[in-house]
């Protein structure tokens, strides 16, 4: 028994660090979709993490906390598709300058507005997204196997890691069944025909970075509303980057996407799990190796050892009219 | 290229729009500095005072420097062939390591003067050795340099902690960093050149790598446009359809070109490793390696702007620290803000000013902007 309760420790620790990753990772999803690149998903999320901790440490309501971190999230996305679509300008570099814009505020603005050192106060209570229990979780604990699946890996969580997993098949939906997502996959491809189409190529590339701005909201929420009580500096520590390598690892599409962070989750939580423990065979793994691995992978399935990731065709590239 | 804006004279394309895009960039700043309840101008005050106020605080602003030239022109290199080498800082950290090995090898041994060479060699070659396996695979395998120069400065980081934790700590020490240098493997510095001008440095860690930066910026000026090597780089940058048409390499020049982009990224570990701290500790580069994007995108990829652009860049670096004695409220974190917005303005919305600016001089002299003038945008 006691290797099953490690099992069913380690599942739902993965489920529970793959939160943010997979809505990050849906996030990108839009974005890339629709041609535009962007590697401030790890900023993005950083000022929602920020936000929503502030709004909540100051309102005292975990929803209210969410809102402000979709609300500053959007604002960086709209910041991202103004330098990106209207201007032309480089996703890459505009990327880059939202992460550190990021980085640098949350840390200045948390200094100045709670003095603790770049902290926002501890949530509490209803500051907080608490974990839902559902229904009969406690009757079935004892049934063998099934019971604890139901009770200690599928309840027990907050509502965000049920909104992070129901948004696959939504994006799913949206993506492949829904004329919007035909139209934002098409722009992604060839904008030159949605163009001709007499679609607005900017508006529809502008609601895509709007729906990457609501996700890394949340994600960036999970973080300091759900999953830990308050933000700390620096607290997304390069889960932006991870989300964006299992986007390319499940080759822009959400259910491997979802597969992807669960794994990259997977590695986090056993790399914590098991720290310092000898394995049979291999001996003792640093877990500095653990920590690089979602990184090593991407770098060898990015070299096409591992199937051949293709990015959207029009990805990275502003779109000019009439040339 | 297809820049849809017509031609404007050289020097508002090189001077007044960089300079406007860097002043929104500081007005911004300023705006954040309002927002933590400090005054602007007050702070700017502190600021320069904190960089340029005695010899020590210049000697500190050129220290900081040295690292922002190196760190700039790697970027600004891999910029000319249209590369956009983002892991700088994951190369800086690992060119440490070849710094490290150079001087715990030899400071018994070797005086200063050959350790030193040995070290640029060491670092180099380890900086480009890790930009080797990216730029390889994006000209073998196509895979976007962009992400795996990220995804290599995560792995630099991991390997790194590793080897400071459990290869190159001292047994018996706990601090998880090299044994300190022995003098010989520690550079000389370069307090004098500013005393000669009557200031007192005292001990600020300013040191002869300085003069190294300098030295590697104008070679790196001649590389790119006094050489055929150089030639071949611009013209795969700018199109590399007519520079494969001139039989120009793709593989080859990507490769030599991340390679001396990883070189130059990892020689900037000499100046904080040999020059201040003589000894390799965790997370040296403290972000110097993203700074060299801002500073190579204000430089406009070229040494003559990028060595003012490292100054400034060293300046907010040591006046930031200065500033956050005086206002609490504003720590060096101050610097990334800035950093990340003159970036936004100097690189991702550089040409945001450009329509505007293109109205303006077609209505002043038509003739400034060409024929195109007439027709406007899209010309």
């Amino acid at each position: 028994m006691a290797f099953l309760d490690v099992l069913t420790q380690l599942i739902d620790a993965t489920i529970r660090v793959s939160v943010p990753l997979l809505l990050a990772c849906l996030a990108g999803l839009y974005s890339e979709r629709s041609g535009i690149f962007d590697i401030s998903l790890e900023g993005k999320m950083l000022a929602g993490a920020f936000a929503g901790a502030a709004a909540a440490a100051v309102t005292g309501s975990a929803w209210l906390g969410l809102g402000a971190a979709i609300l500053i999230s959007i604002f960086f996305s709209l910041v991202h598709g103004f330098a990106s679509i209207t201007h032309r300008g480089n996703q890459i570099v505009s990327g880059v300058a939202i992460n550190f814009i990021a980085a640098g505020a949350t840390i200045i603005l948390g200094q100045a507005w709670f003095a603790q050192g770049g902290r926002t106060p501890s949530l509490t209570g209803s500051a907080r997204f608490q974990a839902i229990e559902l229904p009969g979780a406690a009757a079935v604990k004892d049934v063998p196997i099934l019971g604890a699946i139901y009770s200690e890996i599928l309840s027990g969580h907050s509502l965000l890691v049920y909104f992070a997993f129901l948004m696959v098949p939504f994006t799913w939906w949206m993506l492949f069944r829904t004329r919007f997502g035909l139209r934002l996959r098409a722009v992604g491809e060839n904008p030159a025909a949605v163009d001709t189409a007499g679609i607005s190529v900017a508006w529809l590339r502008y609601r895509a970075v709007i729906c990457t701005g609501v996700l890394t909201g949340a994600a960036g929420a999970y973080l300091s509303v759900a999953q830990n009580a308050g933000f700390v500096k620096d607290m997304t520590a390069g889960k932006g980057f991870i989300a964006l390598a299992a986007l390319i690892f499940a080759k822009w599409k959400p259910v491997p996407a979802m597969f992807a962070c669960l794994l990259f989750g997977f590695l986090e939580a056993a790399s914590i799990r098991f720290q310092g423990m000898a394995w049979p065979m291999i001996g003792k793994v640093p877990v500095q190796l653990m920590q690089a691995l979602p990184y090593i992978l991407t770098v060898i399935l990015l070299a096409g050892f591992i199937g051949k990731a293709i990015p959207p065709r029009a990805g990275g590239v502003p779109y000019v009219k009439e040339r | 290229m297809s820049r849809p804006y017509a031609k404007l004279p050289g020097w508002v394309d090189y001077g007044l729009i960089p300079i406007i895009n860097l002043l929104v960039a500081f007005v911004f700043a300023g705006l954040v500095v309002l927002l933590v309840g400090e005054s602007p101008l007050h702070a700017a005050a502190v600021l320069v005072e904190g960089a340029f106020g005695n010899g020590q605080n210049i000697a500190y602003t050129l220290f900081y420097a040295t690292n922002f030239i190196f760190t700039g022109l790697a970027v600004a290199v891999a910029f000319h062939c249209s590369l956009f080498n983002i892991g700088g800082e994951g190369q800086a950290y690992i060119g440490g390591l070849g710094v490290a090995i150079v001087c715990l090898a030899f400071d018994r041994i070797l005086p200063w003067w050959l350790i030193f060479p040995l070290a640029i060699l060491g670092s180099a070659a380890v900086g480009a050795l890790w930009a080797l396996i990216p730029a390889y695979l994006q000209a073998k395998r196509g895979s976007h340099i962009v992400i795996t120069t990220i995804m290599f400065n995560f792995i630099a980081a991991s390997v790194m902690v590793y080897l400071l934790v459990d290869v190159l700590k001292p047994a018996g020490s706990m601090a998880p960093q090299t044994r300190d240098f022995l003098p010989n493997a520690q550079l000389p510095k370069m307090g004098w050149m500013l005393e000669a001008f009557g200031l007192s440095v005292r001990s600020a860690p300013l040191n002869i790598s300085f003069l190294l930066a300098l030295v590697v910026a104008f070679l790196i000026w001649v590389l790119i446009w006094r050489t055929k090597l150089g030639y071949e780089i611009r013209t795969m940058g700018f199109s590399p359809k007519a520079a494969r048409y001139a039989g120009i390499s793709e593989t080859r020049i990507i490769i030599i070109t991340m390679m001396i982009s990883g070189a130059l990224a990892g020689m900037m570990a000499l100046n904080p490793i040999m020059g201040d701290q003589h000894r390799v500790q965790l997370d040296f580069v403290t972000g110097a390696g993203f700074v060299g994007i801002a500073v190579a995108l204000m430089g406009r990829s070229h040494p003559a702007g990028i060595v003012p652009a490292a100054i400034l860049f060293g300046m907010l670096y040591q006046g930031g620290a200065e500033l956050a004695f005086e206002m609490p409220a504003i720590s060096r974190d101050m610097i990334v803000i800035i950093q990340g917005l003159v970036i936004l303005f100097a690189g991702a919305l550089e040409n945001m000013f450009r329509p505007t600016i293109q109205t303006i001089f077609a209505s002043l002299s038509p003739r400034s902007v060409g024929l195109a003038a007439a027709k406007g945008e899209g010309a």
